[in-house]
């Protein structure tokens, strides 16, 4: 009895290691990614925030309101003219598939930025003109990514489409966030000493 | 019968043990020394509150600690969101002054590990310092030993607190040293890339609440200035002929 009990115990071992080794610990939910191919290469893909539900927070230096309620927006003389805002973040299918800062600084380096995180991916960070290139049209580029963003480059394109004047929802508009990004082409020669 | 009672009794010893060997795991020390300890070059120096309900905003999936802040925030209930949380924070210098704004976003890693120690999140920081520029910084944080020495402690506890000093470098990656990677975004930031650390300090925690007392401290090194570039090359030894 005291062979099986010590068996018992190698057994026991293995069958704790082995879970811990094949089964993840971190398991995250996915949606398929929604992306078009664009015609020269690369995928086009585009995110929207619904301005009415989707606001986390937002806050803007020397304004009165601020979101959520309760929120104390602080009255430093620095953040002036800056604003803050945090957003969920939804797919072309309007499912929340991440979460996304905004930041506006004005002064002489106006800025627009955007860092879209989406945990099952990675996260992004796109760098937009302060000024608007058309009706609430800016259009930047994509400044660094990770895991699934971190080889891509592009172009990232923000849109403010308005509510519709038939639409009688709570809704306040939508933000539109489309990018358009491929990886960079690698030329590679055959390994040295490989014939062709 | 009797050996299949001592089978089950052997193998859940057996897995009582593999937990306890992790749970006490030597190799698993927690580690205090910033990897940018050393650094010669300029650093900025940040100090962040790391309790809920210090930060501008908290939220979380609104079902575990810490509690959102403030209560009506937006919660992240999704099923794709649920293991993220965001906080809004004001950074302030060394000096204890405020200097800027910065959003902070992690989430659970798919690389965590339990047999090697690592509880791994990533997570990503977005720094607006007004009148200087921006900058993200984006790193693979390891909570294991955040678990371990704080969460689990207070959890054993009788009172479900833990009290204490408790100080650990949270980031690991994705650089090979253990650091974070910075990227300048725009102001006198634009065009950097350069590295970042993150480390909490903690002295209270509760499990109805998560952290009491804890703040958190950043470190971003900056890019040489020409003349202490120059001054490196200075003191560079000439090297010898036909090397």
């Amino acid at each position: 009895m005291f062979k099986t009990f010590s068996f018992g115990i190698v057994l026991g071992i293995l069958v704790a290691g082995a879970l811990l080794l094949f089964r993840p610990v971190v398991d995250l939910e996915r949606e398929f990614s929604m992306g078009k191919p664009r015609q020269n290469g690369g995928v086009i893909e585009e995110y929207y925030v619904d301005l009415a539900t989707d606001r986390v927070l937002a806050g803007i230096g020397g304004a009165g309101s601020s979101v959520p309620p309760g929120l104390v927006w602080p009255d430093y003389d620095f953040l002036a003219g800056t604003q803050t805002e945090v957003f969920k973040l939804r797919n072309a299918a309007d499912t929340v598939i991440g979460i996304a800062s905004r930041m506006v600084g004005g002064g002489d380096n106006a800025f627009v930025e955007w860092v879209v995180h989406i945990p099952a991916r990675g996260t992004f960070y796109a760098l937009l003109p302060y000024n608007a290139s058309g009706p609430g049209i800016r259009a930047g580029t994509l400044r660094a990514g990770t895991r699934e963003f971190s080889t891509l480059t592009g172009s990232v394109t923000e849109r403010y489409i308005a509510k519709a004047a038939s639409d009688n929802s709570d809704a306040a508009g939508r933000l539109e966030l489309v990018t358009s990004l491929v990886s960079p082409f690698v030329a590679e020669g055959p390994p040295e000493g490989e014939d062709e | 019968m009797k050996y299949a009672i001592s089978l089950i009794l052997g193998m859940l010893t057996g897995a009582t043990l593999f937990i306890l060997l992790l749970y006490f795991n030597p190799f698993a020390s927690p580690s205090s020394i910033s990897p940018l300890a050393m650094s010669r070059g300029q650093v900025l120096n940040f100090s962040f509150p790391a309790v809920s309900r210090e930060t501008l905003a908290f939220t979380n999936d609104g079902e575990s600690v810490p509690l959102p802040h403030p209560e009506k925030v937006l919660q992240l209930w999704e099923r794709t969101v649920k293991e993220t949380s965001a906080a809004i924070v004001i950074l302030a210098d060394s000096r204890g002054e405020p200097v800027g704004i910065a959003v902070k976003f992690q989430s659970d890693s798919e690389d965590t590990h339990i047999l090697n120690a690592q509880y791994l999140v990533n997570s990503v920081w977005h720094i607006h310092l007004p009148g200087r520029g921006t900058m993200l910084l984006d790193q693979v944080e390891n909570h294991w030993s955040y678990m371990r020495d704080i969460v689990i402690q207070a959890h054993k506890s009788s009172g479900d607190n833990w009290r204490g000093n408790w100080t650990e470098v949270m980031t690991v990656g994705p650089n090979a040293i253990g650091t974070g990677r910075v990227t300048g975004g725009s102001g006198e930031f634009a065009g950097m890339e350069q590295e970042g650390v993150e480390s909490l300090f903690a002295t209270a925690y509760s499990v109805a609440a998560g952290p009491v007392a804890m703040f958190g401290n950043l470190v971003i090194t900056l890019p040489d200035t020409d003349e202490e570039l120059e001054e490196e090359e200075e003191e560079k030894p000439e090297s010898e002929p036909g090397e």
